[in-house]
């Protein structure tokens, strides 16, 4: 049997878990969507990940069945209308990071943590390039080197954000077990 | 493993199918949205469903800065207090001589027959937060179309303009601050009455001062003002001051720099200005201004 802390590298050990309702996928995008309009000073505004993205990225690559291009992309929407960009722009990020993760999700569960924070990285990244190249197309500049930072600190997020959702999914003792 | 099974089971559509639809659908809606401006109705919609989230993600902020006002110390009220009494008799002062100019004013205008000034109406708003869209500079207050907000009245704060409502929401608006790449204030500078139309930089929050002769009588430190010759913004409303002059007789234009008057970055108190001056009718109709140029071609052998 592998200890969890040599796992760091190699496909971490199968984890049983609850099976997962849909009510539960809906509240944490919600919550995801929260978080992304939450409003934070100055320079973490900056630094602050794209929520929405790794959640959908989390479903996507652990549960493919469960939450499809449709909800991603209205979420999208609802991104573009509260942040004032341009009307598609998130919805557009959105289904390319659906098309990667679902391409790469048979993948992404067989590394462990280290190289999956690898995987992440490079799909908010090419997310973000999305709507880079989109809003230079419509004519605006390139902000700075900055406008990136969203996806790496997403990328270092990813592990403790994976733990997250899965709390309220681990197995509770049962209390009449003998 | 869920996505090999044989072939006959049912499946759906494929996954290139899928991206292929919404990216297209996405592409729709971004071209739409770019070059026509057809999709008001689609965003308000969304709008309204997004705003009971965006209402509770402000509440944390709020909570904040309401804990910090709390802990505010006596010295510190005592200051502000002791600050803004000084500034209410400034005011006065400045206000009772503005009532008999004011009179005087209209009666010099009624007895040349000019058009009367506009009265002003003025909403007040609190700047919600920055929008989080890197590629503009915008923020949010919480005022909308349900408490009489109009798109394109001007905004200012107790230092002047800071930008102009582009977007209106049921309850929200945005603001594109005069920073903003794509923002154009027409100005007068105060010293010399020279006109001028300022625009944002957009990156670095200054403001520059376009096609203006390298002769022309601006100095460093020249405060610029609304002319209010677009009808958007009352005039006289300090706008900017200029910084940074380069002169280089290799160029037709003089390069000058300005920084914005007005506290544009800091978030508070906000007015917004609703003007319903009649201007006279524009000689030219905007669309048959930009057809006519087609029709000479047309006719032309």
């Amino acid at each position: 049997m592998r200890l969890p802390s040599a796992s760091a590298g190699a496909a971490p050990p199968q984890e049983i878990l609850r099976p997962v309702r849909t009510s539960y996928i809906a509240i944490t995008l919600l919550v995801a969507l929260a978080l992304n309009l939450l409003i934070l000073p100055g320079f973490l505004q900056i630094l602050r990940p794209d929520f929405i993205a790794l959640t959908l990225i989390y479903w996507v690559v652990y549960h493919p069945r469960r939450v499809g291009f449709l909800p991603a992309w209205l979420l999208g929407l609802a991104m573009d209308v509260a942040d004032g960009s341009l009307f598609g722009q998130h919805a557009f990020a959105y289904a390319v990071l659906m098309y990667l993760s679902i391409l790469l999700h048979r993948r992404i569960v067989m590394f462990g943590m280290r190289h999956q924070v690898l995987h992440v990285v490079a799909i908010l990244g090419v997310a973000q390039l999305v709507m880079l190249v989109i809003r230079l197309m419509a004519g605006a500049d390139f902000p700075n080197v900055l406008y990136f930072a969203p996806s790496i600190v997403g990328a270092l997020a990813w592990p403790p954000l994976f733990n997250l959702i899965r709390v309220p999914l681990r197995p509770r003792a049962d209390p009449d077990a003998v | 493993m869920e996505y090999s099974p044989p072939p006959f089971f049912k499946r759906g559509p494929s996954l290139l199918t899928r991206f292929a639809f919404f990216s297209l659908l996405s592409v729709v809606l971004l071209v739409s949205d770019a070059r026509f401006s057809y999709l008001y109705v689609l965003r308000q919609v969304v709008a309204v469903v997004v705003y009971p989230v965006q209402r509770l993600s402000a509440m944390p902020g709020e909570l904040f800065t309401r804990v910090g006002d709390f802990f505010v110390t006596a010295g510190q009220l005592q200051r502000e207090n002791d600050q803004l009494k000084r500034q209410s008799l400034l005011d006065t002062a400045a206000l009772q001589t503005q009532q008999a100019l004011t009179n005087e004013n209209q009666h010099l205008r009624q007895l040349l027959a000019m058009r009367e000034r506009v009265s002003r109406e003025f909403i007040a708003a609190d700047i919600l937060y920055g929008a989080r869209d890197p590629f503009t500079r915008r923020v949010v207050v919480d005022k909308g179309f349900q408490n009489g907000v109009k798109a394109g009245s001007a905004v200012v704060d107790h230092a002047g303009v800071i930008g102009q409502v582009t977007r209106v929401f049921p309850w929200l608006s945005e603001v594109t601050l005069v920073t903003d790449k794509e923002q154009a204030v027409p100005i007068q500078v105060q010293r010399s009455g020279l006109r001028g139309v300022t625009f944002g930089i957009g990156y670095d929050g200054t403001l520059e001062l376009r096609f203006m002769p390298v002769n022309a009588d601006i100095q460093n430190g020249d405060l610029l003002v609304t002319s209010g010759i677009d009808g958007t913004y009352p005039s006289g409303l300090p706008v900017a001051i200029v910084t940074n002059i380069e002169r280089n007789a290799a160029y037709a234009f003089a390069r000058i720099t300005c920084a914005p008057a007005a506290g544009v970055n800091s978030y508070g108190q906000v007015l917004i200005v609703l003007t319903d001056e009649k201007l006279p009718d524009n000689p030219i109709p905007a669309d048959e201004g930009n057809a006519k140029p087609k029709k000479v071609r047309k006719g032309a052998p």
